[in-house]
């Protein structure tokens, strides 16, 4: 399905995670991240957030563990930067599919 | 039919058993409920505090005898999972050590932490974790015995109390 996000039509999913990471810039990372409760997005989001994509572009799995094993952010940072749901929240705004593990 | 569903709120999770498969699911459940937005206690009480104890910790088994739902496939032997592990067999030494190895090394494949880890990572999302006093008390352990990230001895009303609150499941494993 298709959504207007900052502007820009966009490619989602029915839970509102981009299909074509490719379509993605900070714009919308932006408006996601308003939409999700997070607020404005400093360094710290952005870099868990450039992160994630480059993980992803590699196609590894992402889990929260590896996320603080990652050194770009500890646990605890990762909790309170995305609250109510780090992994799932950071990769909606970075524009990759939902993380599909348990861990 | 509704659509009005309650969310989950908090879970708050008892741990009874104390052998690697007794202790696992719920350190994955506490730590799913945390990256999820959900709340999460745990409680570790009987040989559930085999999984704080640092002398027990670190070194937990797969329980190999008297475990019926045990079969060939689980311990990744590579054989159908129709096939039982015989109980005797479980009983030789050397075994539980040689199922645990394996499991664990299916474990770390799916980047399931070891236990210490585990709780570290429970502990460092923000969920709690509590020994039971009364286990704590009959197994003659002193809160310096158990790691460090436990946050309290409770009772077990002082457990109830915790959980407090509308959108709280308490879950015994």
């Amino acid at each position: 399905m298709k959504k207007n996000i900052a502007g820009t039509e966009i490619d989602v999913n029915e839970e509102g995670y981009l299909t074509d990471m490719s379509q993605w810039n900070e714009a919308i990372a932006a408006a996601i991240a308003v939409e999700e409760g997070i607020g404005a997005l400093g360094d710290g989001h952005m870099k868990v957030v450039r992160y994630l994509r480059e993980q992803q572009a590699k196609g590894a799995a992402l889990t929260i563990r590896s996320m603080g094993k990652s050194g770009v952010v500890t646990t605890k940072e990762l909790y309170d930067l995305f609250p109510g749901g780090p992994l799932k929240k950071s990769s909606k705004i970075a524009g990759i599919p939902k993380p599909v593990g348990c861990i | 039919m509704s659509d009005d569903k309650q969310p989950v709120k908090k879970m708050s999770i008892i741990v009874s058993r104390g052998s690697l498969d007794g202790i696992y699911p719920a350190l994955i459940m506490a730590n799913g409920a945390r990256m999820e937005g959900i709340e999460a206690s745990l409680f570790f009480t009987f040989f559930g505090l085999n999984a704080l104890a640092n002398k027990t910790l670190d070194s937990l088994k797969v329980s190999t005898v008297g475990n019926s739902a045990l079969n060939m496939a689980m311990p990744m032997l590579g054989l159908p999972m129709t096939m039982p592990f015989p109980t005797w067999m479980g009983a030789i030494p050397g075994v539980s050590a040689f199922a645990t190895r394996l499991m664990n090394k299916e474990m770390e494949k799916l980047d399931i932490p070891p236990v210490r880890e585990f709780l570290e990572l429970i502990s460092d999302s923000g969920g709690k974790i509590y020994a039971c006093k009364l286990a704590m008390d009959m197994f003659k352990l002193k809160k310096e015995d158990l790691m460090e990230r436990v946050d309290g001895v409770l009772t077990v009303g002082d457990f109830y109390n915790e959980s407090a609150g509308a959108g709280t499941h308490i879950l015994f494993t």
